[in-house]
């Protein structure tokens, strides 16, 4: 085993992450099979994946995509069926969890709940057998930065959920892990703290500069926080990138339709002109989509568009050059800052419209209206090209 | 109405219980401590006379009884908390699908009466029997080896008895346990043994600390098994109410040893409980 003595690998990582060049983790040509009434049920079909220094990983999905079990994996409670896993260039494969230099915050946050505050997030530096001055200092410092300084002495069992949270939180941090894990760390939030803990979340990030693995199937909050998205489902990751590449430009039509709202039309090439293919719907509309070389008339297509893109008319918009489609209103529902519209077209689905309530709040059509939808060339990504 | 009714339904249900205790403990209990400072003799009757002689009699005649069954109660419950954790632990950890089973194993003893059991537990001891016999014949043991009638027989039998006592409590504390709050120990690099003695153990404690109450208490009042598997070396404080209330029909001592023996027990209790209350284990345990 190549790991540095316990001690010196504390001090090694500096608090900016920066280390010898090698991408926190890396996973290469990974599976993972559970056994299920004596048959192998893969969890993970195939994973490569790197996750650079100092990023903030989301690994997202609906449950029993696989996330879980990847996070798991890069802290070693799960062993790989097949392929490697690597922390900082070190092939940790067969290395057992404690003594991986990564840190888990757990969904339920399993603080130990015999242990006040202070003897959790000791408990770490304890088992590294780092000085008692030292740990003073450092649970003193991740507890000023998790704002608990002064409830050293509380029991679990007298915290609320925001607060064992940031125990769960400090108790990780305190170590200077290569990468911090969390396992859906705001689950068990109400709204209102989760959307706090998310900013918090992302500040402590930033001042400690390590790489945060973050395991949620909260499309909003992995949006919010993250520098990369990996989209995962049944097992393999349909789409990795930012979290604009990922909203606006979706890999598949799973990501389309998991990550926010989509509208989703499945049409064929009437022709292509400038780069842009027309699926032209008759007296209908049309739609415009840019589209790759690579594209012909006759092609099927599958065209996403996102419902804030879109503007309602009450008539035909004379001379509009991008893509058009007729409707019937089925519902409006206010939402306060917009209104939202839902729109039987001739492709088959409904149609969903966010209108800004930005300059009055009257509603353009009520339900039962026919109307036309209008959005720019541009706007339509074309899935899978 | 309604309201009346809600206000009485919690007495009107505890009602047939707490009838029960009244007269099936409160009322003997009362009686016995009559009977402890009673005078006189089995023919002439005995006759309320706050006789507090019987208590010195029973400190002083049986001093000797009363610390053996104490010595013998405590050396039981040691033995059972470590032979039991293991058996609890790989029930709770390690009995997937089956867990229901292994607990069900050990409670079928109990389908055999105590005293059947203590009496085949001497069967396997006695000097010649299917455990020492062929050790003789083997050369092994010297001839003159015996179990039987030792004290080693009567806490050997005291353990037996009292065994899933203990492993139950053991095992719903284990059983409790987040297995994520154990992954969490490993994931702050805590070796299996640190685990254990950091996390397992000390949540634990609840168990153990249960265990001990429901094992202690009989095993230092038993009177079966000295009677069965020991001789008169070995004779517990149990054996000498025994025979003072139906032998002698001396009920006036026997209530007398009881009362000393309870007021034992519980001062005894009171004090583990106190110094070693469970919050206070699992925190000394942490350290």
């Amino acid at each position: 085993m190549s790991t540095s003595p316990p001690h010196s690998s504390v001090t090694a990582v500096s608090a900016t992450g920066e280390r010898t060049g090698h991408p926190a983790i890396e996973f290469v040509g990974v599976r993972k099979d559970y056994l299920s009434h004596g048959e192998a049920v893969p969890a993970v079909k195939s994973l490569d994946l790197t996750i650079a220094q100092g990023e903030f990983f989301s690994l997202l999905g609906p449950s029993g995509c696989g996330k879980t079990t990847t996070m798991r994996m890069i802290a070693g409670f799960e062993d790989p069926t097949a392929g490697k896993v690597f922390l900082d260039g070190q092939d940790v494969t067969n290395i057992a969890a404690n003594k991986r230099d990564v840190n888990m915050v757990f969904q339920s946050y399993a603080l130990f709940p015999h242990l006040n505050v202070l003897q959790n997030v000791s408990f770490g530096l304890e088992r590294k057998k780092v000085a008692k001055a030292e740990i003073k200092r450092r649970v003193g410092e991740i507890l000023e930065i998790v704002s608990l300084t002064g409830m050293e002495k509380r029991q679990p069992k007298e915290m609320s959920g925001g607060q064992q949270q940031r125990v769960a939180l400090a108790r990780a941090l305190v170590n200077h892990p290569r990468a911090l894990l969390l396992d859906e760390p705001l689950g068990a939030l109400d709204l209102k703290l989760r959307q706090q803990m998310q900013i918090e979340l992302k500040r402590i990030q930033r001042e400690v500069g390590i790489t945060f693995v973050y395991v949620t199937h909260d499309q909003g909050e992995a949006l919010t926080m993250s520098d990369r998205i990996a989209v995962m489902n049944n097992g393999l990751i349909d789409q990795l990138g930012t979290p604009r590449e990922i909203y606006e430009k979706p890999a598949t039509r799973f990501v389309a339709g998991f990550i926010g709202t989509s509208n989703l039309i499945d049409g064929e090439v009437s022709r292509v002109e400038d780069g842009f293919a027309v699926l032209d719907l008759g007296t209908e509309g049309r739609i415009l989509a840019p589209v790759p070389g690579a594209v012909v008339a006759g092609q099927k297509l599958e065209v996403s568009v996102r419902p804030e893109k879109i503007d309602l008319h009450r008539t035909e918009p004379a001379g509009f050059t991008g893509s058009v489609l007729a409707g019937t209103v089925a519902e409006v529902v206010y939402h306060g800052t917009s209104t939202n519209y839902a729109v039987t077209t001739s492709t088959g689905s409904d149609f969903v419209v966010f209108d800004q309530n930005a300059n009055d709040a009257e509603d353009v059509a009520s339900r039962g209206e026919r109307v036309f939808l209008t959005w720019a060339p541009q706007h339509s990504y074309p899935i899978g090209v | 109405m309604n309201r009346v009714k809600r206000t009485l339904a919690p007495y009107l249900l505890v009602l047939p219980g707490g009838l029960w205790l009244l007269l099936f403990f409160v009322v003997p209990m009362v009686t016995m401590l009559s009977l402890s400072l009673q005078q006189g003799d089995v023919v002439n009757g005995y006759r309320f006379t706050g006789h507090w002689q019987n208590y010195v009699d029973a400190v002083t005649d049986y001093r000797t009884q009363m610390i053996r069954s104490l010595v013998y109660g405590l050396v039981t419950t040691v033995v059972l908390v470590v032979m039991s954790f293991p058996i609890a632990y790989w029930i709770a950890f390690y009995g997937g699908k089956r867990k229901s089973t292994y607990l069900f194993l050990l409670l079928l003893p109990f389908f055999v009466s105590f005293v059947l059991r203590t009496i085949s537990w001497r069967q396997i001891l006695t000097d010649d029997g299917m455990l020492l016999h062929p050790l003789k014949e083997a050369g092994l043991l010297s001839p003159g080896f015996h179990i039987l009638g030792t004290s080693y027989a009567v806490i050997g039998g005291l353990v037996y008895n009292f065994l899933p006592f203990m492993v139950l409590p053991i095992y719903v504390a284990l059983e409790r346990i987040d297995s994520r709050v154990i992954e969490a120990a490993q994931d702050l690099y805590a070796v299996p043994a640190t685990v254990f003695r950091k996390v397992v153990f000390p949540l634990a404690l609840p168990g153990v600390f249960a265990g001990v109450l429901m094992t202690f208490v009989p095993a230092s009042s038993d009177y079966v098994n000295s009677a069965v598997l020991g001789s008169s070396s070995t004779t517990m404080i149990g054996q000498v109410v025994q025979a003072q209330a139906l032998a002698n029909s001396n009920y006036p001592m026997a209530s007398a040893i009881s009362f000393t023996l309870m007021a034992v027990l519980l001062a005894g209790i009171f004090v583990y409980a106190r110094l070693l209350g469970t919050e206070d284990v699992m925190k000394a345990a942490a350290r």
